[in-house]
């Protein structure tokens, strides 16, 4: 009798104990989309974060970039799914209409400390008087240049300023006999990074402010973004140091040893590594002709879903805390490959002068971030801008002036819900 | 109760007892999702807010809409280019491979390949193809020759041909195999009748080959018309960085849908296409049926 008795009161405490340990542990998910080295470096953080702070537990759930936005889009709603969730920094406008996440709590986040803290471009995450995001990591522009077709061509430095580019690609860019480009100085389309190029980078380097009135108005359609079209036109048309799809894709071009020259983000970094037996280096964008710098950043973020609430809404502010601090972005850095948010990262010693990362980083801090409506329906406006220009034959401030109307029309259909 | 049912009322019960099963089927995944296609096509819903009735406003908006006129005009390009031309070479593919004793299999399997290979491989390739130099096989060529080069991808006119052309030699193979099951199910006897009259070729042809091939004809110009009116794989494929360009030169209506759906999110809009392109579908079909049928 007394066997079952202590029995059963063994197995009371038991179970008392496991209830009252599982009201203290509280679990929040994390949800992001799939690419290997973030979610690697995901696990990191969160190792790191739970031995910080052992009362509470991350679950981190990934999908396919394909699936991403219908899976969150279905699951908050209804309740389930992720407490912190990853976005990209273009979608903030759905997400936030769509009221999938809630704005970070300013006493933790207060606004004045995050314009103080963070690069300045992530001000596109405000609205109103808080920040509803924040990221980890942020990606910049760089001009990636051919090592070995430098020195071939006994070019001592990468360009500094827009007409040294020029020169620099002239000596580069390589003609068969028929007249037919076998090698570009520097590459160029549309397609790739140039629209980002073009937009935040030339036309404010040639004096121009690309919108106003917060992204909602298109101000290209003038002498700057003009000059900034012809410099971009002139590159194939007047110096014949690139050609538009030459090798299919810029970068593949610039991986065959084909391209000089290539602009691109970060993110290529890791392709080039592994690219066998191509030298090549990083120079920050070339300064226009008054001396201007920019530069374009884009950047996934993170934030608190509609979903949490009570002490798991606490726990989401803790993690959010975890993944925005010096710490986790060093992380980031070196298992991604993907720029600090912060200055007090990224401007280390170490870091500004990495050889890789200095120009990228440097970059941050005179970048731009474009607001997107629909990022690549105004990509295709660029892209058919200079597409007319070039097959159709239309004339350069024409295709301007129609480009313009026409992504002030996507903008305008965009706000106007 | 089943006992007190007379063998005919039987008989429908089984039936419907076998049919329930694909009846769910088609329920739950076509019908359904048709309906709320159709329904959504009415509203404004970008997949993650709410949606919202909107009435006619997609509708409007696609008829107002220059690019929709364009891919309306590339589909039916699409269409009219690639059925008659695919007709026309697998019948004479068909028609002389039947024919022919030496090898048979061997060339029936070279024309079948294309068919089985997967059709993003294929379109990358004949993208390679297509490009300038130094990379592109065709222009190489041509600038070996000394001539100049030809842009074929880059061009709003060589565009749509260029992107047909492999969609084209894809689905040749089956065509070639379907017409030869027809060669093949035409009796004997009526060409040794032709013979024994001492009949021209060209008359067998059009007087009995042709007139007796009409089912397998019809089958293969529906078949082959709904898959233009529905290309996309290839189109994409070819020109990933410039979706259906340039200019829109290359987009089908298909594209357009994908496009507003998985890149504008404008899940309303997308709606509206699909069910234009259900009705053209249809209407397309129908009007062949009608037109081919036997009087």
């Amino acid at each position: 009798m007394t066997s079952v008795k202590g029995w059963a009161l063994g197995a009371a405490t038991g179970i008392a104990a496991m209830l009252g340990s599982a009201a203290h542990a509280v679990e929040i998910e994390y949800w992001q989309y799939f690419f290997d080295a973030r979610v690697s470096a995901m696990e990191q953080l969160i190792e790191n974060f739970e031995a910080a702070n052992p009362d509470i537990t991350v679950k981190m759930t990934h999908f396919p970039y394909a699936d991403y936005r219908t899976k969150v889009a279905a699951a908050i709603p209804a309740g389930e799914g992720p407490d912190v969730v990853q976005l990209f920094y273009g979608w903030l406008n759905d997400y936030v209409e769509a009221d999938l996440i809630q704005p970070l709590p300013t006493d933790a986040f207060p606004v004045d400390r995050i314009e103080t803290e963070f690069f300045p471009m992530v001000g596109a995450m405000r609205r109103g008087d808080a920040y509803m995001a924040l990221p980890t990591a942020v990606r910049s522009l760089a001009l990636f240049y051919n090592t070995r077709l430098f020195d071939d061509a006994g070019i001592e430095s990468p360009p500094a300023t827009l007409d040294e580019l020029v020169e620099v690609a002239k000596k580069l860019t390589q003609v068969d006999g028929a007249g037919n480009i076998t090698q570009v100085g520097i590459t160029t389309g549309m397609t790739a990074q140039d629209h980002h190029w073009f937009r935040e980078v030339l036309i404010r380097q040639f004096g121009g402010e690309p919108y106003t009135d917060g992204y909602k108005t298109v101000n290209y359609n003038t002498d700057a973004g003009m000059k900034a079209l012809e410099f971009y036109a002139g590159l194939e048309k007047t110096h014949n140091v690139t050609a538009s799809g030459f090798m299919d894709e810029p970068q593949a071009a610039f991986k065959a040893g084909r391209a000089g020259m290539h602009i691109d983000g970060s993110f290529r970094i890791g392709s080039l590594n592994k690219t066998r037996g191509l030298k090549w280096g990083v120079a920050e964008l070339p300064a226009g002709p008054d001396g201007t710098k920019s530069n374009y950043s884009s950047y996934w973020v993170n934030a608190i879903t509609t979903k949490a609430e009570g002490e798991k809404y606490d726990a989401a502010v803790k993690f959010m805390e975890y993944v925005t601090s010096d710490e986790a972005m060093q992380i980031w850095l070196d298992v991604v490959g993907e720029l600090p948010a912060k200055p007090s990262v990224g401007m280390t010693e170490a870091n500004a002068n990495d050889e890789v990362f200095g120009p990228f980083i440097r970059g941050l801090e005179y970048a731009n971030t474009t607001v997107f409506a629909n990022e690549s329906g105004q990509r295709q406006i660029l892209v058919d801008m200079v597409a007319r220009t070039d097959i159709e034959g239309q004339p350069l401030a024409e295709s301007l002036a129609v480009a313009a109307e026409a992504e002030q029309k996507l903008l305008d259909e965009y706000y106007a819900e | 109760m089943y006992r007190n049912l007379s063998i005919k009322q039987k008989q429908i019960v089984w039936a419907w007892a076998f049919l329930a099963l694909p009846v769910l089927f088609y329920g739950v995944i076509r019908f359904y999702p048709t309906g709320n296609a159709i329904l959504i096509s009415f509203q404004d819903w970008n997949l993650l807010g709410e949606r919202n009735w909107s009435g006619l406003e997609n509708y409007i908006k696609l008829w107002n809409d220059p690019v929709f006129w364009k891919v309306f005009k590339n589909t039916f390009l699409y269409l009219l280019l690639g059925t008659p031309i695919s007709l026309v070479i697998s019948f004479v593919i068909a028609y002389h491979l039947d024919q022919l004793r030496f090898m048979h299999g061997f060339l029936r399997m070279l024309y079948f390949l294309p068919f089985m290979t997967s059709a993003v491989a294929m379109a990358w390739v004949w993208r390679w193809f297509y490009q300038p130099v130094p990379i592109g096989l065709f222009n190489n060529f041509l600038a070996s020759l000394g001539i100049p080069q030809i842009e074929f991808l880059n061009s709003t006119t060589n565009a749509l041909p260029s992107v047909l052309a492999p969609a084209v030699w894809a689905g040749l193979g089956f065509q070639v195999i379907i017409f030869m099951a027809g060669l093949r199910a035409i009796p004997r006897s009526y060409y040794e009748a032709a013979r024994i009259d001492g009949v021209s070729t060209w008359t067998v042809l059009s007087e009995i080959t042709l007139p007796l091939l009409k089912p397998t004809i019809v089958f293969i110009v529906v078949f082959s018309s709904i898959g233009f009116l529905r290309i996309f794989d290839h189109v994409f494929n070819m020109t990933t960085n410039n979706p259906g360009g340039p200019l829109n030169a290359t987009k089908p209506l298909v594209l357009m849908i994908y496009d507003t759906a998985f890149t504008g999110y404008d899940m309303g809009y997308a709606a509206a296409q699909t069910v234009v392109l259900f009705v053209i579908l249809l209407v397309v079909s129908l009007i062949q049926l009608r037109i081919l049928r036997d009087r």
